[in-house]
């Protein structure tokens, strides 16, 4: 069946609308994650650390370059995830509006294709 | 909002909705009617405009149609007395209660007064959500036998006077073990179909897989629950190994284990951590079977040995033809043919197979590594007469038309 993941793309005004009231974000998380256990969707669900104690890997040149701290410029970080297994995408955008998500944010969703999506070396050899 | 809108929030909103105004009526009958009235309605007014909150709107419809309904029944004037003074529409659900109730529910669509065909259907319905064109499809079944099938055991349940509340300690095991055969058919006919043209139908064993989550997450005490997740969630693992492109089925042996979801057997190996705290039963057995096969690199690389083990353990606490016959094929691989002829020599001296293709698709296989091409050969012939499945009955023919 279909899997999707509500990845977490916070603003600095929602993280700190987050922080702001922490532990309730927190009770408030837990019980979603308590009704999706309970509803057999929930795959998995990671949230990320602060992005200012990360690092990026560069591709660009010819060696990888690293840099410290957070990605790009871009204003909405990946800051976590919930992986669905949900029977449409109706489904799992039924349960990202209920993602107690802070003010600001976004929830991008994205379906995880079926193994028999991805190309196979087996296939290539016959 | 569309008609796929409506139906995932009826997914997630079906059992707690259905449960809550079970609680609330007394009456299953009468709140499965309402709900599906709810639901109905939502396919025509939500297009036109979407509801600010989706399940608030169904819970508070079909509590609406509930008392509709209610009213409709001169002889149950106090209990409408009660409900028109009741004016929580939105706070129906108490979170302290509604986890034994959407638990009493389960318990009620498996009850054993039900056939064991109602059980499935109405499990699917009310627990899972499925309309009754999707279960027809899921079972192969025209859709007015599963309506007919839903509205009889209705029926049954209110003519039983089946109570809607957790069966008491004393039949709690027992009443559980119902529940969970009622996911076990539901998966094992998603993973190998009885009839039709395709042996895998994935869309079938996921509602199975994820029932069993939900009773893990109501029922975390239950090493059985854990069991029988892990033995879906191991046995689903090997899905995208077991067809070809064109769907022919592919053994253990030929399978290409790279293509098995390791996430699944992650999963599964986890449940089945819980499951063995305290003891595996019959479902946690067979999940411990399926691990030692998901854990090995080949067929050559598998703890045959353990399998073996495994299996008397199994034919001790759920004693079977089907497990014997399972027994002999490992033993099979840990000692070799000769002793497993012996063992399905056996069962066949018992009859305790009749009819099942099974017994000499095993005993094919057994006589050509024997050597014994010929018998192999009318072995595997008959089994292919017997064979319901077509991709398996091809599959065995070709096994025959090899052994010349």
């Amino acid at each position: 069946m279909p899997k999707y993941m509500l990845i977490m793309r916070g603003t600095d005004e929602s993280n700190a609308a987050m922080m702001a009231s922490i532990e309730e974000g927190i009770a408030r998380t837990r019980h979603f994650i308590e009704e999706m256990m309970k509803a057999g969707v929930l795959l998995g669900a990671e949230g990320l650390d602060d992005p200012g104690q990360g690092a990026v890997v560069d591709f660009s040149g010819e060696a990888p370059v690293v840099t410290d701290g957070p990605y790009g410029e871009t204003k909405e970080l990946f800051g976590g995830f919930f992986l669905l297994d949900v029977a449409s995408k109706q489904e799992a955008v039924e349960w990202a509006k209920r993602v107690p998500a802070a003010p600001g944010s976004k929830i991008e969703i994205r379906r995880v294709p079926e193994e028999d999506e991805v190309p196979q070396d087996s296939t290539v050899q016959r | 909002m569309g008609t796929a809108d409506v139906e995932a929030v009826w997914r997630i909103e079906s059992a707690r909705i259905v449960a809550a105004l079970t609680r609330f009526t007394g009456d299953f009958g009468l709140a499965e009617d309402a709900a599906q009235e709810a639901v109905a309605e939502a396919l025509v007014s939500w297009p036109l405009a979407s509801p600010a909150n989706p399940a608030g709107w169904l819970m508070a419809t079909a509590r609406r149609r509930a008392i509709d309904a209610i009213r409709r029944r001169t002889a149950l004037q106090d209990r409408y007395a009660l409900l028109a003074t009741d004016p929580a529409v939105d706070e129906d659900i108490d979170p302290d209660r509604i986890d034994d109730d959407v638990l009493a529910l389960m318990f009620v669509s498996c009850h054993p007064v039900l056939s064991p065909e109602a059980r499935v259907a109405l499990t699917l319905r009310v627990v899972g959500g499925l309309s009754s064109e999707e279960i027809a499809r899921a079972f192969l079944v025209p859709v007015p036998t599963v309506q007919a099938r839903i509205t009889r055991a209705k029926k049954t349940i209110a003519a039983a006077g089946v109570p809607f509340e957790l069966p008491p300690a004393g039949e709690r095991r027992g009443r559980l073990g119902g529940v969970l055969s009622v996911l076990y058919v539901i998966f094992t006919e998603g993973s190998t179909a009885t009839s039709g043209d395709r042996l895998l139908r994935p869309d079938v064993a996921y509602e199975a897989i994820r029932l069993a989550r939900t009773l893990a997450a109501l029922q975390p005490d239950e090493p059985e629950v854990h069991g029988l997740l892990a033995l879906c969630e191991l046995t689903a693992a090997r899905f995208p190994a077991r067809t070809g492109p064109d769907g022919s089925p592919i053994l253990l042996a030929d399978q290409d284990r790279r293509r098995w979801d390791f996430s699944a057997v992650r999963r599964g190996l986890a449940a089945l951590a819980k499951a063995s705290a305290r003891g595996l039963g019959p479902y946690g057995l067979q999940a411990a079977i399926a691990a030692a096969h998901a854990s090995a690199p080949s067929v050559e690389a598998t703890d045959w040995d353990r399998i073996v083990v495994l299996y008397e353990a199994l034919g001790r606490v759920a004693p079977s033809p089907v497990v014997e016959l399972n027994r002999a094929v490992a033993v099979a691989m840990a000692s070799g043919p000769a002793q497993a002829l012996a063992i399905v020599d056996e069962l066949i001296a018992l009859d305790r197979l009749p009819g099942s293709h099974l017994v000499p698709t095993v005993r094919g296989e057994l006589l050509a590594r024997l050597g014994r091409r010929p018998e192999a050969r009318a072995e595997l012939e008959l089994a292919a007469r017997l064979c319901a499945n077509q991709r398996e009955r091809s599959v065995l023919l070709r096994k025959a038309a090899a052994l010349g």
